[in-house]
């Protein structure tokens, strides 16, 4: 793998190949040491240039509990903020050596200008890019799934005829358009739920389908429903009236939750505005795969860097793209 | 005293092939077998005459953002492309809002020689579509102004866009309009579609276009003023024209090349090259507006010369600036999207790139026949040519171009600007012999 820059271009089998190295991933990480020799000696740089410290530590751990050297650039508050561009920040980096750039970006499309402009050498993974995609969350979300679904047995497997339902901000969602993509492409049925404002003008041509009523999607009794964050400043851009509305019709309240099947997960990317798109009880419920999401997330970008650092690369077996 | 041009066995449009003479920067005589001893001659065996082109939408960056374009390089772009005049759009530093600004563009414009500089006057003070600027001084300026837009900004304000349309008519000029809802195009990085859907890219609907368009056909029947639209974009647009025009409203609308040929599937490698506004669109939109060239809907294609430094494009997406060249790659783009398709022909050509572009700009001596008697602007280009779009193509200051690397058909290779040859040969004159 010579980048991870999105899941719509992430064929099956790649994807199945991330989600079976993360099992292994995960299995050391039951170990008391929990450390790995494979990646001694590259060096991953995570670039942010926008906050979000979930998402960077959980890359750190990855790229340490690989041995490989981190560098945290917080490209926001740095010189960037006072007008470097990109370009220079990329070239900085090349000049330091990185082997592996980690991208969050508030721009979309930014992952895959930095990866094709020719700037840089090094392999990128986006960790977020504006509204774009988010494809280790998707993998993660995947992964976790898939683990609650087939347990020991995961192996291998995809997710064929599994029923997952996305709640919420679709529009702004770099992870549901992530997971679109990718569930869709391991055999997932995903039904996207949201206020018609919140879902963009034109998707038809996403292999999901669309309704505006949770309770009519929640009543088909889905396998995962996958709550995604409300950004409090969509109010004031009239995408819905009231944060209570909203909470009504498309937050995740103990009486909903209560009425899904057996088996049913909820799961959402955190962080969390509890009482608004989930309730406590919905959070907290034996149901609930956030804190396990979190963990998932490690050995995910485990098993990314692995492969984009470790595995073979593409362009050094004479370049097959 | 200009050189003596014969101009030898040129195709003519609707006509045989015959000479041409020019002298003393008009056209003296047009016929065969025709000589004048001293006189350089052009072979033009296989090239077809046009009327110098007109584009009525071009950015030439001065006075204000040199490092992007001057008037002396963007006219060396336009004769390159087959241009004699450049209608040169209000949005430098300051802003082309006063007789001081246009006379200068007017007077470096002259200074160049390359082609025929007229200023586009403001709208409004600054471009900010507040309050109306002292059209009137521009108009009765050196420069004498007839066009006003705020290209770029939309003059959004119904009672301002009213006020402009109906002030205009004492001096017989005309009110070009960017057509762009500035609240339904907040934020916006491209065409709304399935292609920014998929982006995550804030779409630019059609909608926003269309509206203004429908407001404005609607407000200038209502004063009986003449509205000329920008770089209309949608299949919708088209149809709001053709049915305007029905009614009778003074109406033009012009399209750039990049509408005829490119669309929105280009964004999705985030390459800023592609950025526009209005943006690229859709596979159906860039069909639409085709069939309105061809039946006359549209009157015009007009550049959008637009250049940019390397720095506003190579960088992320919304980071960028929105435009492109256009100057060098018109004709043959028209050329590819037109009449390669069989959707015009030649004549066809000098009247949306030549005779309709200067009538709707008032350029007395641009846009004629070429008949004797008639000033000297003419293009002499090879439509059996083709070759790879290149950066050594681009004559301006600036290399933003979404066709480098594209074959592209044709190929310009004589432009005479009143009578003197700015492009000999296919190259740009370095020293104008004037």
């Amino acid at each position: 793998m010579r980048h991870l820059l999105d899941t719509r271009t992430l064929d099956r089998e790649s994807a199945l190949r991330i989600l079976d190295v993360a099992e292994d991933m995960s299995d050391t990480q039951s170990r008391e040491v929990k450390k790995l020799p494979t990646l001694r000696g590259k060096t991953v740089v995570n670039l942010f240039f926008e906050d979000s410290t979930r998402t960077r530590i959980s890359f750190e751990a990855a790229a340490k509990r690989l041995s490989a050297d981190v560098i945290n650039f917080a490209a926001k508050g740095s010189s960037v903020s006072k007008g470097e561009s990109l370009k220079d920040t990329a070239q900085t980096l090349q000049a330091m050596g990185a082997d592996a750039v980690v991208i969050r970006h508030p721009a979309s499309g930014a992952p895959q200008t930095l990866a094709t402009s020719g700037w840089i050498s090094a392999g990128v993974v986006n960790a977020g890019d504006g509204t774009h995609e988010h494809p280790t969350q998707a993998l993660l979300d995947a992964f976790t799934i898939r683990k609650r679904r087939f347990g020991a047995d995961s192996r291998g497997r995809d997710l064929a005829g599994i029923r997952v339902v996305i709640v919420g901000d679709v529009l702004h969602s770099r992870v549901a358009r992530s997971n679109v993509w990718l569930l869709a492409t391991l055999g997932a049925e995903v039904t996207l739920v949201a206020p018609p404002t919140l879902v963009p003008q034109n998707v038809s041509l996403w292999p999901a389908k669309v309704v505006y009523d949770l309770d009519q999607a929640l009543a088909d009794g889905p396998d995962a429903v996958m709550m995604l964050r409300i950004q409090l400043e969509r109010m004031s851009a009239a995408y819905f009236p009231t944060e209570r509305e909203y909470s009504r019709r498309w937050g995740l309240d103990a009486l909903r939750v209560a009425g899904l099947p057996d088996g049913s997960i909820v799961m959402h990317p955190g962080p969390m505005n509890r009482g608004l798109e989930i309730s406590s009880e919905a959070a907290d419920s034996p149901r609930s795969t956030v804190l396990e999401q979190v963990t998932n997330g490690v050995s995910i970008r485990m098993a990314v860097l692995y492969l984009l650092l470790a595995g073979e690369r593409d362009d050094e077996r004479g370049g097959d793209q | 005293m200009s050189e003596t041009l014969v101009i030898t066995g040129a195709q003519l449009l609707g006509a045989e092939r015959a000479d041409i003479i020019v002298e003393n920067g008009q056209i003296s005589e047009i016929g065969t077998g025709l000589s004048r001893s001293g006189a350089r001659v052009i072979d033009a065996d296989g090239l077809v005459a046009l009327p110098g082109l007109v584009d009525l939408h071009t950015h030439l960056r001065e006075p204000g953002y040199e490092a992007s374009e001057t008037i002396l390089t963007g006219t060396r772009a336009a004769a390159a492309g087959g241009f004699t005049a450049v209608f040169a759009m209000p949005n430098t530093s300051p802003v082309a809002d006063t007789a001081g600004v246009v006379e200068q563009e007017l007077a470096l414009g002259e200074a160049a020689g390359y082609a025929t500089v007229q200023p586009i006057g403001a709208v409004t003070v600054g471009q900010k579509g507040e309050r109306l600027a002292e059209l009137g001084a521009m108009a009765t300026s050196r420069a004498q102004v007839r066009v006003f837009s705020d290209d770029g900004f939309c003059v959004f304000d119904p009672l301002i866009m009213r006020r402009a349309l109906e002030y205009v008519k004492s001096f017989d000029g005309v009110i070009a309009q960017h057509a762009q809802d500035p609240r339904l195009t907040e934020g916006a990085q491209m065409n709304e579609g399935t292609v920014s859907a998929e982006l995550g890219l804030a779409g630019w609907p059609a909608v926003a276009e269309e509206s203004i368009i429908a407001r404005d056909v609607l407000l200038a029947e209502h004063v009986g003023s003449r509205l000329h639209v920008c770089h209309l974009s949608t299949a919708g647009s088209v149809d709001i024209i053709r049915w305007a025009k029905k009614r009778g409203v003074n109406v033009t609308a012009e399209v750039t090349p990049h509408h005829l040929l490119l669309t929105d599937e280009l964004v999705r490698g985030y390459d800023a090259r592609y950025k526009v506004n209005p943006p690229l669109r859709r596979e159906e939109d860039v069909m639409a507006v085709r069939e309105g060239l061809a039946d006359g809907t549209i009157d015009i294609v007009a550049t959008d010369h637009a250049p940019h430094p390397s720095e506003h494009k190579s960088c992320e997406w919304q980071a960028a600036a929105n435009g492109m060249v256009g100057l060098e790659s018109a004709l043959r783009v028209v050329h590819q999207s037109m009449v390669q398709t069989g959707l015009i022909g030649w004549e066809d050509v000098a009247r949306v790139m030549s005779a309709a572009p200067a009538r709707i700009g008032r350029l007395s001596d641009h846009g004629l026949p070429l008949q004797a008697g008639a000033a000297a602007q003419i293009t002499l280009y090879d439509p059996s040519a083709a070759g790879v779009f290149t950066e050594s193509d681009l004559h301006g200051r600036s290399v933003n171009s979404p066709y480098l690397g594209r074959d592209l058909p044709g190929r310009v290779e004589f432009t005479i600007h009143r009578g003197l040859l700015t492009v000999d040969g296919g190259s740009v004159v370095e020293e104008l012999n004037a």
